[in-house]
């Protein structure tokens, strides 16, 4: 059975010029072990999406649908009980490392409170085990490091403290929301390196959400192409990187600068700019942006699926796919 | 080759900073951009790439004397910038212009993708008529790809793109032979990133530009580069022409900014990791290493790296590299493909 299952999951915003509809209808499983990479530019949904389940929301936001962890219902649960949850057996990294960490806090101080809180472990068996996991992470010299602020950390060492402090309690899902875009290209090495490290030595899942093909190629074993609160292709890792069917996630890939190529004269870019999610197209929401794009797709496409899990939604059709009915929800809220 | 328009010569930035108390106070020096030179051809670019910290940022500042430079001098068509003072140095600024990393932060959100693209125009020519500046305005949204009916939209309305289209617009609406693009696209999705560096790309060719383009990601700047300069704690680790830096870089600085660029193929990526050998950080710029600047990260250096600094001298092919080991050493990507 999936440790995370997500079904018709809804997100919508109320804002001053309307509701916002920032995921529609999403359902996907993470497997115990699993690494799924959610890719998406920006407003595509990714966050907030996961925020959504993890009761993080911001006020006027509002989640419909289910989340199950293991058996139970994490749209459902009180906030008591998903607090016990959250940080114990689900972990998030956020983005940016320079606002994630207190900076009037030393790291010692961030990392024992998790321990403490969860698992009820003394200051001094707690610092033990921070140190510990600091060493995991590669932080040299963590008997001294662990004593100092934030600032006194690079931007990379400060994304291995959030991940530490991730896996203090042991998660059985760790969630990165862009870990490492805010760093450089060499940094981001290291991290997915370290990820990988994770993956090999950890029954873990990971969900990692990023805007960057490239950055997952490596480290995930399915991902889901998500556009305007949508997905639009699901598939394993080498079905998406060599036999990408949906426009979009064509579209992604080709735009990646590669310098394992002779390089072209023109750059490949998806044209335009994601729709507004206050006036969404009616029928394909990627029409306006698709080179493949046809009069068909003023109707809404749709959802292909194979046995082996794979799915695209459009209207070009997937080898060995069948169509599946629309489950009336999503119509519902059309 | 024709005459540079603009000409670094021996380039440097230090920021002083004081640490310890009021009566134990200590001064402390940080070479931010340590001797850079280098010569830019009328419609050429060239790219700047390092990590942060690596001083591109301050180096582009310097340029535009924005920031003191503590060293060198600027020659911009002939002429010291670095000698000049406000109002001279601000009249200039008509012909060297910026565009900076946030294109949202960059923008002011009270004004109108117009007034902010404008803005310019009223500042250098006061006495112009305003239907001249509103014509001017709505070509200029037209050339970056804006549609002029958005001119009285605000920052807010637009994409990330979009925005980064109006900062353009507005750094070229004064007519600049030279753009210093400060990490134009780092901020964007990687699907927008190729639209901007279309565009810029485009626009120079149009305009006869002068560029300068900052990234810390080597495969960004390939497609708009003409010559790449890689930087490392404010110097210079290689200049080279495009075409034989990325198929020979000549720098291990070079080289491994290359491998660590992510590619997207899972059987690739997992192979061009097994050599991935960046260690570790950029050593503080207060704790600089003796010898070459790089040794202590270096999986290729030797004993004399330790000690003796290598100077960035030209090699047969014209490129420049700081290395002792550039002759011997067979750097190359094709490890990758």
């Amino acid at each position: 059975m999936a440790l995370l299952r997500v079904c018709n999951l809804e997100v919508d915003f109320d804002t001053p010029d309307g509701v916002v509809k920032a995921v529609n209808g999403m359902s996907f499983e993470v497997a115990e072990g699993e690494t799924l990479a959610i890719v998406g530019e920006s407003g595509s949904g990714k966050s907030q999406m996961v925020l959504s389940f993890m009761g993080l929301l911001a006020e006027n936001g509002h989640a419909r649908g289910e989340a199950f962890f293991h058996d139970k219902d994490l749209l459902k649960m009180n906030p008591r009980d998903l607090n016990r949850i959250r940080g114990k057996h689900i972990a998030m990294i956020f983005q940016d490392p320079m606002t994630s960490l207190n900076p009037f806090l030393t790291i010692e101080k961030q990392m024992a409170e998790v321990v403490m809180h969860h698992q009820g472990l003394g200051r001094e068996e707690a610092r033990s085990h921070a140190v510990e996991m600091l060493r995991a992470v590669r932080i040299p010299d963590p008997e001294e490091r662990i004593k100092q602020y934030p600032h006194e950390y690079s931007g990379g060492m400060r994304q291995r403290v959030m991940i530490a402090i991730g896996l203090l309690c042991e998660p059985e899902l760790l969630i990165a929301d862009e870990p490492s875009t805010a760093l450089d290209v060499t940094v981001q090495a290291q991290i997915t390196e370290l990820v990988n490290e994770l993956r090999a030595h950890t029954r873990m899942s990971l969900i990692l959400i990023t805007h960057d093909l490239a950055a997952v190629a490596e480290v995930a074993d399915r991902i889901v192409v998500m556009y305007a609160g949508e997905a639009v292709e699901t598939g394993n890792v080498d079905d998406i990187f060599y036999r990408p069917q949906h426009p979009y996630t064509r579209g992604l890939l080709a735009s990646v600068p590669r310098l394992d190529r002779e390089s072209d004269d023109e750059l490949q870019a998806i044209p335009g700019n994601p729709p507004n999610l206050l006036e969404l197209p009616e029928g394909c929401r990627f029409r306006d942006r698709c080179v493949e794009a046809s009069e068909q797709c003023r109707q809404r496409p749709p959802l292909w699926v194979t046995k082996d899990g794979r799915s695209s939604r459009c209207v070009l059709p997937i080898e060995g796919g069948e169509i599946l009915e629309e489950p009336a929800v999503a119509e519902k809220t059309a | 080759m024709s005459k540079p328009v603009l000409r670094v010569q021996d380039l440097a930035v230090t920021f002083t900073s004081y640490t310890g108390g009021l009566l134990s106070r200590r001064e402390r020096q940080l070479r931010a951009v340590d001797g850079i030179s280098f010569d830019l051809e009328p419609g050429e670019t060239l790219g700047v790439v390092g990590e942060s910290g690596s001083g591109k940022s301050t180096l582009a500042r310097a340029i535009l004397g924005l920031i003191k430079a503590s060293r060198g001098r600027v020659m911009w068509r002939g002429e010291d910038l670095t000698v000049l003072d406000e109002e001279a140095l601000r009249q200039k600024r008509k012909e060297i212009q910026i565009v900076f990393q946030d294109p949202v932060a960059s923008l002011n959100p009270r004004m109108t993708a117009g007034d902010i693209i404008a803005e310019p125009l009223w500042t250098f020519y006061p006495n112009m008529e305003r239907l001249q500046v509103e014509e001017r305005t709505r070509g200029m949204m037209k050339m970056v790809g804006l549609l002029p009916n958005q001119i009285n939209k605000y920052p807010h309305e637009f994409s990330g793109g979009q925005c980064q289209r109006i900062g353009i617009a507005r750094s070229l609406v004064l007519n600049p032979k030279l753009l210093v693009c400060d990490e134009p696209v780092s901020a964007l999705d990687v699907s927008i990133q190729a639209q901007i560096i279309n565009l810029l790309k485009d626009l120079q060719k149009k305009l006869g530009l002068a560029l300068i383009f900052i990234a810390h990601d080597l495969s960004v700047v390939r497609h708009i580069s003409d010559r790449v300069m890689v930087m490392y704690m404010g110097q210079a680790m290689e200049v080279s022409e495009k075409a034989s830096l990325y198929r020979r870089p000549l720098h291990p600085y070079t080289n491994a900014l290359m491998k660590s660029v992510p590619v997207p193929d899972p059987k690739l990526a997992a192979a061009a990791r097994q050599d991935s050998w960046l260690k570790g950080d950029m050593p503080s710029p207060y704790q600089r290493p003796k010898g070459c600047i790089f040794h202590n990260r270096c999986p290729l250096r030797v004993k004399r790296c330790e000690a003796d600094v290598p100077a960035l001298r030209r090699m047969e092919n014209g490129d420049w590299v700081a290395c002792h080991r550039a002759e011997e050493l067979n750097l190359s990507i094709q490890g990758i493909t």
